[in-house]
């Protein structure tokens, strides 16, 4: 019985559950892009300073371990309500993950191989192209898939803040006791996480 | 007329950190072509004074130039492609074939295709590997020593005048060993090239070296010819390397 009246329920709403996907696709996407080219600029910039390393990762993990709601909260005074502040939270969050993985995956190369490259007359940056990418990039591809999951999973929040998404579903059916909102909501919030890991870790394997 | 490759003048080396100098006021020349090895126990400073050559380690004192010119006043990456260097731990990538790894300088220098190839053609034949058999290879399905052969072929890319050598052959089995001092010295005599052969193992230090510099704690204790060592010891330590290497052999003379 329940199961036939959850299928009604996405029959006789299937835009405003696309809608809510796609839009939550899209917060996801816009964060991922942003977030992979502050990572890549902030990496290259740690990768000449060990100093300039350490207080990004530090400063960072200082953020990550703020609760997603508290940070979403924060925001609000100075940015107000809405998709570009849950989109900045969450281009916050993922830096955590992506430096880290960025970071120790280049320099995580065996110190024999960067000593060689050194002594043949490699300069950094063609140590960092042509010797420490190559050679880390799994570990690089676990940063990104990590990072996606996450902001998938915090996005879901980001919806408290009005910016739409899965989550809207979600505290929508909260707000109103409506069980198949809630239901809905949550399968396609789980699903897209678990089926974009599954995806990325299969790419994760052949490369 | 011998050119002089190599001088250090009154060149010393602190570690940040350390109470002492890893290589303290250390004065010496080298002429081009020499096979010069450097013998000493770990800690010695003997692989500290090769890296400060290619300045992978600056000096805390002293100058040291090459062929006349003050390595300070020459840019660091130019001044390391004029040299080989060979470590060890090999260091070979392991996403590049065989080929790619002995391509990698020249490549840097955008030779032209047809030239890289003959070039790693050339080296390969050198270092003893059929071409054909190794060029698609990938360094984790060769042998220590080919690994090895490989790390020279490397370094010798671009026919640089120096070679450093830091224990090339430290972690190789006996044979194989034997086999790639044959290979360096029959390569170092038709190359004429300045070759800097650090080394702990007294036996490979005579072996190799035209001369040999015995090191002790940061200085030197002798620069000679290992026959002149061998007949006058300058010092107390070198004395005993060559008691303890003599000791060596009469316990092999025991087993027969």
């Amino acid at each position: 019985m329940g199961g036939v009246r959850l299928i009604e329920y996405a029959m006789n709403y299937p835009d405003k559950l696309g809608k809510a996907l796609l839009e939550h696709l899209e917060i996801v996407v816009i964060t991922l892009i942003i977030s992979l080219l502050l990572a890549s600029i902030l990496t290259l910039l740690a990768m000449y300073s060990k100093v300039l390393s350490k207080i990004l990762i530090h400063v960072f993990s200082v953020i990550y371990s703020v609760p997603s709601l508290a940070l979403f909260a924060i925001m609000i005074p100075v940015m107000g309500l809405g998709k570009v502040t849950a989109i900045t939270v969450l281009i916050v969050y993922s830096q955590y993950i992506l430096l880290r993985n960025f970071i120790a995956g280049l320099n995580g190369i065996e110190p024999a191989i960067i000593e060689a490259a050194t002594g043949m007359g490699m300069n950094n940056m063609q140590i960092l192209f042509q010797v420490r990418l190559p050679l880390s990039k799994k570990v690089l591809f676990t940063g990104v898939r990590l990072a996606m999951v996450s902001t998938i999973g915090t996005a879901t929040i980001a919806a408290s803040i009005n910016a739409g998404g899965l989550g809207t579903i979600l505290f929508d059916g909260l707000r109103t006791m409506n069980v198949y909102k809630i239901i809905w909501g949550s399968i396609l919030a789980a699903g897209l996480a678990i089926g974009v890991n599954a995806i990325l870790s299969k790419i994760e394997q052949i490369i | 007329m011998t050119h002089t490759a190599i001088e250090f003048s009154n060149v010393s080396k602190k570690f940040n950190n350390a109470g002492y100098n890893a290589v303290d006021h250390v004065s010496l020349t080298i002429e081009e072509g020499e096979f010069i090895t450097i013998l000493g126990s770990s800690g010695c400073g003997k692989t500290t004074l090769l890296k400060m050559i290619n300045r992978l380690y600056e000096p805390s004192g002293g100058t040291i130039t090459l062929f006349g010119e003050d390595i300070i006043s020459v840019d660091v990456v130019k001044l390391r492609r004029r040299i080989g260097y060979v470590i060890q731990q090999v260091g070979l990538f392991p996403h590049m074939t065989i080929a790619e790894n002995v391509a990698t300088v020249p490549k840097l220098l955008k030779w032209s295709k047809e030239k890289i190839d003959a070039r790693v053609e050339e080296l390969l034949y050198l270092v003893g590997l059929e071409p054909k058999e190794f060029n698609k290879r990938y360094p984790s399905e060769l042998s220590g020593g080919q690994q090895q052969r490989i790390g020279l072929a490397r370094a010798l890319a671009i026919d640089p005048k120096i070679m450093l050598l830091d224990e090339p052959f430290g972690a190789i089995d006996a044979i194989s060993r034997m086999n790639l001092q044959e290979e360096l010295l029959r390569i170092h005599g038709g190359l004429k090239k300045t070759f800097l052969f650090v080394t702990h193992d007294i036996n490979e230090a005579f072996k190799l070296g035209t001369r040999v510099i015995i090191m002790n704690q940061g200085k030197i204790c002798q620069f000679d010819t290992p026959r002149n060592i061998v007949k006058n010891p300058a010092d107390d330590f070198t004395s005993s390397l060559i008691t303890a290497s003599r000791n060596q052999e009469r316990f092999w003379e025991g087993l027969d």
